[in-house]
């Protein structure tokens, strides 16, 4: 498959250069705006945006790896990430990740072979007042309990 | 204190919508400022006493006279909003609730300082955070308020966010320079100080979302009513986070200086399950914890903090009870700074992951007597040895809990030893219970 942005993307692409005074400073962007589009950043992905904004490969490689939110490997169409940091560990994050891993049969990193849910654990994502929780894709979903997840999860398969 | 009223979160309905924000005096301070020479505001921030909100307590003031007057190089306005502190969580609130007054003290800072481009970092897992945000901004835009020549002035500014991608580290202000110009958040070693090499190699500042925003406030009632909210020597009111076992966890804006035990008891209504404390950490992971005999009569600001050995950092409080596993909890912080370190130094690269390794072995029960004064000594040899406060971070929580908690640790390694529970304030709270 050809690697390629839509029309769209490289409308989004433009308007985040105008931001920066140097093309390259709008890479974070563009990468936002890649995984928004493919779901993940491949190889390919780098390569083309290395093309696109005349940054060099190796360091758009060394960004992808430092930032733990640019996807290096495909998730699935729900991204499940449970912070087990303090605040969340002192209110049952721990007992949610079991939970989920037990209830979709995948461990940490895994994805379910439907391809819908991927598990990871997360570091403090700044809900500390309403832990334990979870962020699904873009979104946080707080106070978990069983009965909630059972819910979110039910309401997730099914979409 | 109970006549005080909130600078920040205030009791308004839809406060976070622009036209109410307007009706209730907003954007009143920048109309104001416009009118000021730059260095009034500047001389106003200072007689506030105003102090940085994103943990180093550095007088705010006093950062923006750093700034040159006259330069040929553009000046920029960073506003940190990565918050990646665990346990701290106050910055969504502002962004949640009151995204107008952020960006009227992001406007007078800017006008203050002569800069046309503000970025405002926000770390990347606040999407939700981030559209609400870029919201207010556009309709701030939309009001001319922000653009060009705004209010017919001749000033003219430039309010854009730049979205982070997870990485603990982009909160330092140097790392958070590098990951706007698009590159690893690593720190850069200073000097040269941002206020004179900064972003794209010209003038920049860097402030905190809470910062600004209080901003706002100072200019509209005088720096000298803010200088007496609260504790003279860190005046104005902080957002406290509390969280971990309590009753009622959640963001309390109080004055500086608010009692720790009110913090707990009054506002979070005291500990689940109507246990005991055993550990407290009062301003986020990094900051060296307390024991439960510690809170009685404690004042949370900065200078009192630094008294018990501690600081306020983010003020994020984490309040665990009697039965918590103290060596998890410092495993569990250990953990986040090995994932998290950026690698530059190191002290801390190594460090960290020898710490992690060490409290693994010793909460396994693999543990050996010598692993507590092998812990302690990784930990001192981070400290002070790294180019950023990173490392300084990672050693504290487990030096310090060494020093406060050591028959915790010894009793994984020697079964022994009993672990005696000193605690003064579960009885304070049984008292204002009756």
């Amino acid at each position: 498959m050809e690697i390629k942005f839509t029309e769209e993307s490289l409308k989004k692409l433009e308007e985040a250069k105008s931001r920066y005074p140097t093309n390259d400073a709008a890479l974070m962007s563009a990468l936002w705006i890649a995984q928004e589009q493919f779901g993940w950043i491949s190889n390919e992905i780098m390569l083309y945006i290395s093309s696109l904004l005349n940054v060099p490969f190796e360091r758009i490689l060394g960004v992808v790896e430092f930032y733990t939110m640019y996807n290096k490997q495909p998730v699935g169409k729900y991204h499940l990430q449970v912070c087990t940091n303090i605040s969340c560990m002192l209110c049952g994050g721990y007992d949610v990740v079991d939970y989920i891993s037990k209830k979709l049969n995948i461990g940490l990193g895994e994805t379910t072979p439907d391809g819908k849910f991927t598990l990871i654990e997360a570091e403090c994502l700044g809900s500390c007042g309403t832990a334990p929780m979870m962020q699904v894709n873009n979104y946080y979903e707080e106070n978990l309990t069983k009965e909630k997840i059972d819910s979110i999860l039910t309401k997730l398969s099914n979409s | 204190m109970s006549d005080f009223q909130p600078i920040i979160l205030k009791d308004i309905p839809d406060f976070h919508k622009i036209e109410v924000y307007m009706k209730n005096g907003g954007y009143g301070a920048f109309k104001k400022a416009l009118k000021m020479k730059p260095e009034d505001i500047i001389d106003e921030v200072k007689k506030s006493g105003l102090r940085g909100r994103g943990g180093a307590c550095f007088p705010t003031g006093m950062k923006w006279s750093f700034m040159p007057q006259k330069t040929e190089k553009p000046k920029y306005l960073c506003c940190n909003g990565d918050e990646s502190e665990p346990a701290s969580f106050k910055d969504r609130e502002i962004f949640e609730k009151n995204p107008h007054q952020f960006i009227e003290g992001t406007l007078i800072a800017c006008y203050a300082l002569g800069i046309k481009t503000a970025y405002v970092y926000i770390r990347g897992e606040y999407y939700p955070w981030i559209v609400m945000l870029q919201k207010a901004i556009d309709d701030a835009y939309a009001k001319g308020l922000i653009g060009k020549n705004i209010l017919k002035s001749g000033f003219s500014v430039d309010i854009y966010i730049h979205r982070g991608a997870g990485a603990y580290i982009c909160g330092e202000e140097t790392a958070l320079l590098n990951s706007i110009e698009g590159k690893r958040g690593l720190p850069r070693v200073k000097p040269p100080f941002p206020a004179n090499f900064g972003l794209w190699g010209c003038p920049t500042t860097i402030n905190n979302i809470e910062t600004l925003a209080n901003v706002p406030p100072i200019i509209e009632n005088g720096g000298e009513w803010f200088s007496k909210i609260g504790e003279p020597k860190h005046p104005g009111s902080l957002l406290y986070g509390l969280s971990g076992h309590i009753n009622k966890p959640g963001i309390y804006e109080l004055p500086s200086g608010t009692l720790l035990s009110d913090l707990i008891y009054k506002y979070g209504e005291g500990v689940k399950d109507n246990k005991k404390i055993k550990m407290i950490i009062p301003g986020g992971s990094s900051m060296p914890p307390l024991t439960a005999d510690e809170i009685d009569g404690l004042k949370m600001d900065n200078e009192h903090l630094k008294a018990v050995n501690s600081f306020i950092g983010t003020g994020g409080i984490v309040v665990m009870n009697e039965d918590t596993d103290i060596v998890k909890v410092i495993k569990r912080i250990a953990q986040f700074y090995y994932h998290e370190s950026c690698g530059q130094c190191t002290p801390c690269r190594e460090g960290c992951g020898w710490m992690l390794r060490i409290l693994k072995r010793i909460d396994d029960g693999m543990g050996r007597q010598a692993d507590i004064d092998l812990l302690n000594d990784v930990a001192n040899n981070i400290e002070g040895n790294t180019i950023c406060a990173f490392g300084d971070a990672a050693a504290w929580p487990v030096k310090w809990a060494i020093k406060k908690f050591l028959p915790d640790f010894e009793q994984k390694v020697r079964e022994n030893v009993k672990i005696p529970i000193a605690n003064k304030v579960h009885a304070l709270r049984l008292v204002s219970l009756e």
